[in-house]
């Protein structure tokens, strides 16, 4: 699934590793959802984007309407 | 490698499983091996070192509960999926085979020895496909 991770945490110069610590999850996995290898369940979704003050539409793209 | 508290947890169980397993077996060879057991006894001795291979499984199962890492976990998942499938596709042509007498018999304890390599299998498989691997592979 594509997603906005990259951007979203280069704007605020946070490292994978960084959002890994804010999520409390492993850096591999920011990774590989950062790099849509894995798509995250929905609590994880909502955290990410509830961590970014956005909603889950504005950081993960729907698979419906990717290009 | 994450070393979640989780998988740091699996692997000091890991280790302690181990040693006893030595233990165990190290006793059991040596009762049988100059005729200290025997009756009863002698099957509790040689079911003893089974039982830390058993905590091995649950200590596995454990970890997939602890961990709360929701992308290691479904790592772990397809690792140990790829150990069952390996170990039980081995288990059923060496049956095959058996059966039609081309081939020896083997002790059933190496089926453990097959879901383990079918393991580093799944985690070679998560490497080359992901780019990722977990604490235990």
């Amino acid at each position: 699934m594509e997603n906005r991770l990259r951007v979203l945490r280069a704007e605020r110069n946070w490292s994978q590793g960084d959002l890994a610590e804010r999520l409390e999850v492993s850096r591999q996995s920011v990774n590989a959802i950062e790099t849509g290898k894995y798509d995250p369940s929905l609590p994880l979704a909502f955290r990410i984007a509830e961590l970014f003050g956005l909603a889950i539409e504005e950081v993960f793209v729907s698979p419906s309407r990717a290009h | 490698m994450p070393w979640t508290p989780a998988a740091k947890r699996y692997n000091v169980r890991l280790i302690l499983l181990t040693l006893l397993y030595g233990v165990f077996l190290t006793s059991a060879v040596y009762g049988f091996k100059h005729h200290l057991v025997g009756g009863a006894v002698a099957w509790v001795v040689a079911t003893l070192p089974a039982l830390p291979l058993i905590g091995v499984f649950a200590a596995m199962g454990r970890y997939l509960v602890e961990e709360q890492d929701e992308y290691v976990r479904m790592l772990l998942v397809r690792q140990m999926l790829w150990g069952m499938g390996f170990a039980l596709s081995c288990a059923t042509v060496w049956g095959f085979l058996e059966g039609f007498d081309l081939i020896r018999h083997i002790d059933g304890y190496w089926i453990v020895a097959a879901w383990y390599f079918g393991q580093g299998i799944g985690a070679c498989v998560n490497r080359v496909t992901l780019g990722a691997r977990v604490a235990c592979s």
